[in-house]
């Protein structure tokens, strides 16, 4: 096979990943850009709720409800972070260590004690299978994953318009400012840390479905994949930055390029142990292109 | 009005950094009060508006607002009584926010933050008047970006953010210290447009001795975390800097600091 039918048959895969990531970027979007904190709560609650999930419906609870709890479970997560940071003075990036830490122990348990646990499309009512990703009908999942990336989009965007939102937005970008004006800057990170963790694993639910699988490991890594989106997207999106719900979208579009680039890379030889160095090297071009760009662009004022 | 009673500061105690910022500090503010405050860098002056707003709890002693003790109060609950303008221009907005979001921050504080969306039409109309009178021409510019705004225009919507709640009182840190002196001249104008419409109790620390004679009703002086000079009415105003300079070296003993006084009152 060629190179690109081979990339072409790759697409809808990586799209559908990009799409299930997208969400959870756009998690992490909330704490890195508008809460201006790096949450490590996320490498755990992702793998929280993939492990949530697959359990409840292996146990014969529908697929929707295991949803929903794991956007409870991955708030829950977020709570504890901003609890050892706001009540207990732990710096914002270690709390989030703390917390993925333990949840590596709490989702063996939740796991009962494997390393893995599948969930067969065969078996159980999935609400999304990466088998059906070239189906041409409604077991499709991408059209159920692009329905949830714009309900996602619409609530973010109509939340941070609310009184409460625009605390929360001072609170991350001033927190002096926000206290002046009166506003509890700590009740703000708690709430912002259990959105962004419930979106977060909420996405893991969807990745072990789609995966037919959770594993102990599926979260390895997961904030640098939120971050790399998070920054291609602004990357690519730089021109027409100015709407926030366009911005949000950019995150999302982000995933998808993310996932395409692994694919090619893929194509070009590389093998998935490399995934890894490769995810961290992608993250690490499209922060410094900017930085140099942007120092360039100093010099020849300058010179 | 505001009563402080006797409190006391110290920073890093125990240790090699200690340092008592407020030394058994009281002041009685009437309502309506318009005091500035004046001191050689290090005095306490910061500390004690600080101290004021609850940005850290004092050791020892009161604070009363409207007879209400706020000792215990964290920082946030004190906004809902007191306005607050920092030296720092980049301190009092939010830059990644509009001009419009930052004044409705502002107008909603002290109450409950809803999940009610967006800014009224009524709201922005308000916000325009009292943008035009500032006369920077912001009230076109609700839409813009804080960050995209001076040092000048930001401190007086910062002014603005602060009185738009009519304060019982309005701390002012150095407000105008971090501008060009054009800059400077034409916020504390607005300062004392916006105080005097609203009859605000206020406390204006400034480096200018003579903006601290020609503003205000009372001057105080620290020193060493106390007030060392109290002056009001007619004597206020009969006040020159060379009194000003008298007055500090005497309290404080010290030529060194006069210089310090001297110099910066020149430069501010
Ligand atoms: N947060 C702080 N931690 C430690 N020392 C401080 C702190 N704030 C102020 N100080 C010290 O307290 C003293 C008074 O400071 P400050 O109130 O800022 O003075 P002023 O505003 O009159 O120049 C100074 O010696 C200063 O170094
Ligand atoms: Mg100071």
């Amino acid at each position: 096979m060629s190179f690109f039918t081979s990339l072409l048959n790759a697409t809808p895969g990586a799209v559908a990943q990009g799409l299930v990531w997208g969400i959870m970027a756009l998690g992490v979007y909330l704490t890195y850009r508008i809460m201006h904190i790096a949450d490590l709560t996320v490498d755990g609650s992702i793998a929280t709720g993939g492990a949530v999930c697959v359990m409840l419906i292996r146990a014969g609870i529908n697929p929707i409800v295991a949803m929903l709890v794991t956007l409870a479970v991955g708030a829950l997560a977020g709570l504890i972070t901003a609890l050892l940071h706001t009540k207990c003075g732990i710096p914002d990036i270690l709390a989030g260590i703390l917390t993925q830490l333990s949840l590596y122990s709490i989702n063996l348990r939740i796991m009962g004690g494997k390393a893995n646990q599948t969930v067969s499309v065969d078996k159980y009512n999935l609400l999304i299978s990466q088998r059906y990703v070239r189906a041409m009908n409604l077991t499709n999942p991408i059209p159920l994953l692009l329905l949830l990336i714009v309900i996602t989009i619409a609530a973010m965007y109509w939340f941070f318009g609310t009184e409460k939102g625009c605390s929360i937005r001072a609170t991350g970008t001033n927190p002096n400012m926000a206290r002046a004006q009166g506003i509890n800057t700590k009740n703000d990170i708690i709430i912002g840390l259990m959105i962004s963790n419930a979106l977060v694993a909420f996405s893991g639910g969807l990745l072990a479905q789609y995966q037919g699988a959770s594993d102990i490991n599926m979260g390895r890594g997961a904030i640098v994949i939120g971050l790399a989106a998070v920054v291609i997207g602004e990357g690519v999106l730089k021109k027409i930055s100015g709407n926030f719900a366009l911005r949000l979208l950019g995150v999302v579009i982000g995933a998808i390029i993310y996932y395409l680039v692994l694919q090619i890379t893929l194509q070009l030889g590389l093998n998935t142990n490399d995934l890894k160095l490769i995810s961290a090297m992608i993250v690490a071009a499209f922060l410094a292109v900017p930085y140099w760009t942007k120092k360039n662009a100093k010099g020849g004022k300058n010179a | 009005m505001l009563s402080i009673r006797n409190i006391s500061k110290t920073f890093n105690p125990g240790t090699v950094n200690e340092k008592k910022a407020l030394d058994n500090l009281s002041l009685e503010l009437k309502e309506g009060d318009f005091v500035t405050v004046i001191g050689g860098n290090g005095a306490g002056k910061s500390t004690l508006l600080n101290a004021i707003a609850g940005v850290y709890p004092v050791d020892k002693g009161k604070i009363f607002a409207d007879r209400i003790d706020v000792t215990r109060l964290p920082e946030f609950k004190r906004a809902s009584f007191l306005g607050r303008v920092f030296q720092d221009p980049m301190m009092g907005t939010s830059p990644d926010m509009l001009i419009e979001e930052n004044l409705a921050l502002a107008a909603r504080r002290g109450q409950r933050r809803t999940l009610k969306w967006g800014i009224t039409e009524v709201e922005r109309e308000n916000y325009r008047e009292m943008l035009k009178r500032l006369n920077l021409g912001l009230e076109d510019r609700l839409s813009t970006k804080v960050g995209l705004l001076s040092g000048g225009q930001r401190q007086a919507l910062t002014l603005l953010m602060a009185v738009i709640k009519k304060p019982k009182v309005l701390l002012l840190d150095e407000h105008t210290a971090a501008l060009d002196p054009k800059t400077a001249a034409k916020v504390l104008e607005i300062s004392d447009q916006v105080v005097n419409e609203n009859r605000l109790t206020t406390m204006m620390v400034t480096h200018n001795m003579r903006d601290a004679i020609a503003h205000g009703n009372r001057l105080i002086m620290m020193n060493a975390g106390r007030i060392v000079v109290d002056v009001s009415g007619e004597e206020k105003k009969n006040l020159t800097v060379k009194d000003l300079m008298d007055m500090f070296s005497s309290a404080s003993g010290s030529d060194e600091a006069n210089d310090v006084l001297l110099l910066s009152g020149k430069n501010a």
